[in-house]
């Protein structure tokens, strides 16, 4: 089983810590992982700007470099969504052999679903509050959606279970928005920075260190005004708990 | 910067403002939550709700006739509208043949849509809004800023001051029973010289030419109760095949629009009572070219019940005069870029794409979806804002290969060693009102990987690749040029 690392654009120039921690847990499982040099952006944030045309290279681009794959597992949600919902369409062409959406894999549930690890070397003493970002939710699964009436269930939860020392919280309201949404972030700024600030609260009262979830982009929205207004808390990416001990 | 994006800014900074208003509209999607949780077969529920409708629309021409000759066999009169014209003048027609002056209305999202309370009023009608949120908006010479709760962006401090100058009530009495009181005893008088009755249709049920009315204040059953003319109107879309599927949609309908199991009236018209007329005007108004949008037409499947406004994270912190349609959040985005892209494209930036509408609608309507569907569209329609797609261009050019992404981060890098304030202040528009730049790491994970140090730091990698994973062969991919 040969896994394609697909470390998204921001997390390459911003986040290599959490493709480092990416890395090592997915190997420290056994698995044979590989980082396609040539990868840049799978260019989600045209498309939700509405430039999804543009787009369009990217994905060809992406689907050249990781053709060898028999997995493609990245640690952002809202991207891995991307891949998995819009290349069909903007593929359409290349029909004849599968789409890599179809076996393009949000780290989590990679390992929840496929790699299914019964104990993780993991230790995290410390309080986290799960961030379920909204792509990661309601495209992806991660967890069962607040609105729908069906049994709760999380798969980063299920996870962070298995870190030895850990205490984990959700805020009230478990699947809000935190208002990053791309570029919703520098259009709408005003309302995007009110739901951060707002987020941000309902993480604080459960009383949380840290702010944990699988994308890196809500994660880097919420620092911003963590830094600015200097709130008790910090933010990290699952993985990097998942990985703490490696 | 979007017609939203502007009138957002200026609904946020008032902070104790908006916190209430997301705060008041939050307690009633939590209501609604605990109703869906309370229905065992809610997913279902959703489901029915969604065929039947898609199955309606798609033998809409059968169902709207069904409808026609059960409710004229019923004694019921039908006419039809093609547009807000045409439905104003046969209201106008109607109400001039019958005579009379004063005409008692209940909520109607359409009568909204066509401008018929301003029509009616240019002809010396007067037209009064008997739901009480509505006729509190009336008074205030303001359209509603919700489509389920009108009044819910006005204080009941400014209810207060408002029946105070209209009906001398007590001065700064601001009790809710006590200006209910007040507003129930003007509204009498209205309900009592009432000479016309108009109504929404909320469902018109083909196989008994029967339409249902929902309300919670029963104003729209006193209202119909003493004029001898009833005229109903609805948008052709309101039509469902029969009282089975009726009984899916009021299951749904009160438990996602406020939290009820049921709306307090479920009112059915079936034939007017001797003496008196029932009319009921079907109106198209650009409907059919809605159902011709096969991105786009299942917005027809929409029972109004605005569950898609309260769990909107962005409708709930702009408020709904932030949006330039008379319908805000989700729905109206959507609506009224149907109606008119070049009129209402400043919409479309009012939402971070989080799809929660979308799995709250009790019709399965996928609004989010539509949303980012019709930010697409905007491009190929020549309505996308200039900045954004130059903002796009250029971050597909810098993201387009390896070499040039280098360029961009170091470009960025060097951008980070300038004083902070010149960075990030308000023109900024990530800093806004107050949020940091993320920093660039000193080294990439490509750089990292090309130097092997994302290996190299963590040797224990499985001994079934060596050659792959190992330390020593940072050189070995094959994608590596």
């Amino acid at each position: 089983m040969k896994i394609g690392l697909f470390i998204p654009c921001y997390i390459n120039a911003l986040y290599p810590e959490v493709g480092q921690a990416s890395y090592r847990l997915l190997t420290a499982l056994g698995l044979d992982v590989d980082y396609p040099l040539e990868q840049t952006c799978c260019g989600q944030p045209m498309a939700n700007a509405g430039f999804e045309h543009d787009a369009k290279p990217l994905a060809e681009r992406m689907e050249h470099l990781f053709e060898q794959y028999d997995y493609v597992v990245g640690p952002s949600a809202s991207c891995v969504a991307f891949v998995r919902e819009s290349y069909p369409g903007l593929l359409e062409h290349q029909g004849e052999k599968p789409c890599i959406g179809e076996r393009t894999y949000e780290i989590c549930e990679f390992l929840h679903d496929v790699v299914r690890p019964t104990t993780l070397p993991a230790r995290f003493p410390h309080k986290v509050s799960i961030h379920n970002s909204c792509h990661g939710v309601r495209k992806l699964g991660l967890s069962s959606p607040s609105e729908l009436n069906v049994p709760y269930m999380s798969k980063l939860r299920d996870l962070l279970e298995k870190v030895e020392g850990i205490e984990i919280f959700e805020p009230t309201r478990r699947d809000e928005c935190c208002g990053f949404g791309g570029m919703f972030a520098a259009e709408e700024n005003a309302v995007s920075i009110r739901m951060g600030r707002d987020k941000i609260r309902d993480h604080l009262s459960t009383g949380a260190e840290y702010i944990t979830g699988a994308d890196s982009s809500c994660l880097m929205h919420l620092q911003g005004i963590i830094d600015h207004d200097r709130l008790p808390i910090k933010t990290l990416h699952i993985v990097q708990i998942l990985a703490s001990n490696l | 910067m979007s017609t939203h994006s502007k009138a957002a800014a200026q609904f946020v900074a008032d902070a104790a403002r908006t916190t209430w208003h997301d705060g008041a509209l939050w307690a009633v999607r939590a209501k609604r939550d605990r109703m869906a949780q309370s229905v065992p077969e809610w997913e279902a529920l959703r489901s029915a709700a969604s065929e039947i409708k898609r199955h309606t629309l798609s033998h809409l021409g059968h169902y709207l006739t069904t409808f026609e000759r059960q409710a004229t066999a019923n004694g019921i009169q039908v006419h039809w509208a093609v547009d807000a014209d045409e439905m104003n003048r046969i209201v106008g027609e109607l109400v001039a043949r019958h005579g009379g002056r004063h005409l008692i209305k209940s909520k109607s999202m359409l009568s909204e849509e066509c401008g018929l309370t301003p029509y009616l009023e240019a002809r010396g009608i007067e037209a009064v809004e008997s739901d009480l949120g509505e006729r509190i908006m009336q008074l205030m010479h303001r359209p509603p800023s919700h489509i389920v709760l009108p009044a819910i962006a006005v204080k009941r401090e400014e209810v207060g001051t408002l029946f105070e100058r209209e009906w001398h009530t007590e001065p700064g009495n601001s009790d809710p029973t006590y200006l209910t009181h007040a507003a129930r005893k003007n509204l009498r008088t209205k309900f009592l010289g009432a000479d016309i009755a108009m109504t929404g249709v909320n469902f018109a049920i083909a196989e008994a030419g029967a339409f249902a009315v929902c309300t919670n204040e029963g104003n729209a059953d006193l209202g119909t109760s003493f004029p001898d003319l009833h005229i109903a109107i609805m948008g052709l879309e309101k039509v469902i095949p029969d009282y089975r599927a009726l009984g899916v949609f009021t299951r749904l309908l009160a438990r996602s629009a406020t939290g009820q199991p049921v709306t307090t009236y479920t009112s059915l018209y079936r034939k007017p009572a001797p003496g008196k007329q029932i009319h009921v005007i079907i109106v198209d108004n650009g409907r059919t070219e809605t159902l011709a949008d096969t991105a786009h037409r299942n917005m027809l499947k929409c029972l109004r019940c605005g569950a898609c406004m309260n769990t909107c994270p962005v409708y709930r912190r702009s408020g709904g005069y932030s949006y330039s349609y008379f319908i805000p959040g989700p729905l109206g985005i959507n609506l009224g870029m149907l109606r008119s892209p070049a009129s209402y494209h400043g919409n479309v930036s009012a939402c971070s794409l989080c799809y929660s509408c979308s799995a709250v609608c009790p019709a399965r309507i996928d609004l989010g979806e539509q949303i980012y569907a019709w930010r697409q569209e905007m491009d190929l329609s020549g309505h996308a804002d200039k900045y954004k797609k130059f903002a796009a261009k250029s971050i597909q050019f810098a993201l387009s290969d390896p070499e040039r992404f280098r360029s961009a981060v170091i470009a960025g890098r060097l951008a980070q060693r300038l004083p902070h304030g010149l960075l990030n202040n308000r023109f900024n528009p990530w800093y806004g009102s107050g949020r940091e730049m993320p920093r660039f790491a000193p080294r990439t994970f490509r750089e990292l990987w090309q130097a092997g140090e994302i290996r190299a730091a963590f040797p224990s990698a499985p001994a079934s690749a060596p050659g792959e994973n190992g330390p020593t062969a940072p050189q070995n991919h094959p994608t590596n040029k």
